[in-house]
């Protein structure tokens, strides 16, 4: 076994994430399977091989940068507007600072 | 005269040139048959008729007043429910944004409809993209048009099925690991995914930064190739997005395939593809053999491990990406005594089985003590497949394989397993994981009528070579094979 029910309770709580204990079990289970599956990766000799983040071709060009100017948005309002409890122009959220 | 539903682009474009039909008439047609199939099939989440009207209108006016007309004019065209849509409800197939309109349009939105074409509404999904079989969606799986007790793939199942439907002429979909092409295949239809920084993809919800992309799903290569030419290009607004000129991809179609060198990969026919699928690509092979491609057989040894690479690749961008969702800018809250417990309710409720399952695994994969195991490591995989891809490019123009190793499979049939759904993607997140554009184009039936997918891969920002194949192949007939 290579991941346990508290490291599902460890990683679900370092991703905010509230799970019942039946979703624990489950993941539990599935998360298990994939890790393992995982684990024919170490079959690979990456020994002198970068990491690949990502593909672009590193511009040749400056192409990528663009001049950093100032443009308005004026969307707040309709911003707010999905908000679950907005106070324009904020969102309002539970008591962080306790007095 | 054919029945309008089933028209393509330059068939819409004839009918409005010789002022048979006009935009708004066309665009009433395929409400009226969305408000018909759709109760069966669950294609749309959301549909935009005052906008689909106005746009209409505008083309109307344009064909009165003598207008020279934009490529896309009067085309109906639905979008994928993680692609923004300015007041249009985006919710990505998740709880978690119900209710959501985006203040602003995605890039390719914008330039499709800038292009004419007219927005009907938002195809339903995997929710956040993440799946194959369109069963995680929060507002229940869409049926396969093709058979209707059938997954029709995922995640782009929506628009893969709106077109295979004739609920619109073409659909825009997102690809990250499959999920263009898979789905594409399922239901029968050209689908286009294109080079990573091809089109932008400023506006599209974030799955997977570095594999995410926006391609057409058509009724034919030539309709992919016009849309691909409206779509593709740098926007400023997306740093990734290549400075690489976009050439006419449907003028490019008539060249002869003559003396092309295809490279079909040994490593994708092993164990776990359906004998009748396997049948059906070796036909297409030898249709494109007879149409002057020639074979090459090629090694792409790292083949085996793609799979694994990518879902820890893409779990753990997916975990990071999904931070945003907490209950405080948009969509619904659950409220906790704290902000803390406000996320953790948030969330938990918010998110579906499988997204919260991807956000745990990409968690753990980024956790102290297992980032260079895991995530690292994959990424060096990741690196060894793109060498894959670059090396075969050296002998061959094209590399083709079948999309999927299985046809569409009954609705609730693979839910219980998801490590067996995932190892089913593995003919197409190796491209993804390359970066390089691939094709799924219709490949005939199974005995019991499911269609299958031939891809076609071509190299980085080779998108009018791998159409060029797609649609020599189509027009030879190669869905009747």
């Amino acid at each position: 076994m290579k991941i346990s029910k508290e490291d599902v309770l460890k990683v679900a709580a370092l991703a905010n994430l509230e799970l019942s204990d039946a979703e624990v079990d489950s993941y539990r289970g599935h998360l298990d399977d994939i890790l393992t599956y995982i684990d024919k990766l170490n079959e690979v000799d990456t020994s002198n091989v970068e990491p690949l983040a990502q593909v672009v071709a590193a511009a040749e060009d400056d192409s990528a940068l663009r001049e950093d100017v100032v443009v308005r948005a004026d969307v707040i309002t309709e911003v707010l507007r999905g908000a679950p409890d907005p106070e324009a122009p904020y969102f309002r959220v539970p008591r962080v600072i306790e007095k | 005269m054919s029945a309008p539903a089933t028209w393509t682009i330059p068939e819409v474009r004839a009918a409005l040139d010789a002022r048979r039909i006009s935009a708004r008439e066309l665009v009433k047609d395929f409400y009226t048959r969305i408000e018909q199939r759709n109760p069966e099939l669950n294609i749309f989440l959301a549909l935009s008729p005052e906008r689909a009207y106005a746009q209409a209108d505008k083309i109307d006016a344009a064909i009165a007043a003598g207008d020279a007309l934009p490529t896309l004019a009067g085309v109906p065209v639905a979008i994928k429910d993680v692609i923004s849509t300015h007041g249009i409800p985006t919710t990505c197939g998740s709880r978690i944004l119900q209710g959501y309109r985006p203040p602003y349009d995605a890039t390719a939105v914008e330039r499709l409809e800038r292009s004419g074409a007219i927005i009907l509404g938002k195809t339903n999904c995997d929710e956040f993209a993440m799946g194959s079989s369109n069963e995680n969606s929060a507002y229940g799986p869409v049926r396969n048009p093709v058979a209707p007790d059938h997954v029709p793939g995922g995640s782009s199942g929506g628009s893969a099925a709106a077109v295979a439907a004739n609920l619109s002429v073409a659909a825009l979909g997102t690809d990250t690991g499959g999920s263009i092409r898979q789905p594409g295949s399922f239901c029968g239809v050209p689908a286009l995914n294109p080079s990573y920084g091809r089109v932008s993809r400023y506006g599209l919800i974030a799955y997977a930064s570095s594999l995410d992309r926006i391609g057409p799903l058509t009724r034919t290569v030539r309709d992919a190739a016009i849309v691909m030419s409206v779509i593709a290009g740098r926007d400023p607004r997306d740093s990734t997005s290549a400075s690489v000129s976009v050439p006419d991809y449907a003028a490019g179609l008539k060249q002869s395939l003559h003396g092309l060198r295809i490279g079909i990969p040994d490593d994708y026919f092993g164990e776990g593809i359906d004998p009748e699928v396997r049948k059906k690509v070796e036909a297409g092979i030898a249709l494109l053999e007879k149409l002057g491609c020639r074979r090459i057989s090629i090694r792409m040894p790292n083949t085996d491990y793609a799979i694994a690479a990518y879902y820890i690749i893409a779990t753990a961008e997916a975990s990071s990406n999904l931070a945003r969702y907490d209950g405080v800018r948009y969509g619904p809250r659950v409220p906790g005594a704290t902000l803390i417990e406000t996320y953790q309710k948030t969330r938990g409720r918010g998110f579906g089985a499988e997204v919260k399952r991807r956000i745990v695994l990409g968690t753990y994969v980024l956790s102290a003590g297992y980032y260079d195991a895991y995530y690292l490591k994959g990424q060096k995989v990741r690196t060894l497949i793109a060498r894959d891809f670059r090396d075969a490019f050296q002998k061959v123009d094209a590399i083709v394989t079948p999309t999927s190793p299985v046809p569409a499979f009954r609705l609730g049939e693979r839910t219980a397993n998801p490590l067996q759904m995932y190892l089913a993607d593995i003919y197409t997140v190796t491209g993804s994981l390359a970066g390089v554009p691939g094709i799924s184009v219709p490949s005939g039936k199974t005995s019991a009528g499911l269609p299958v997918g031939l891809q076609i891969y071509g190299p980085a920002f080779g998108e009018d070579r791998v159409l060029q194949i797609a649609h020599a192949f189509e027009q030879a007939g190669g869905n009747d094979l």
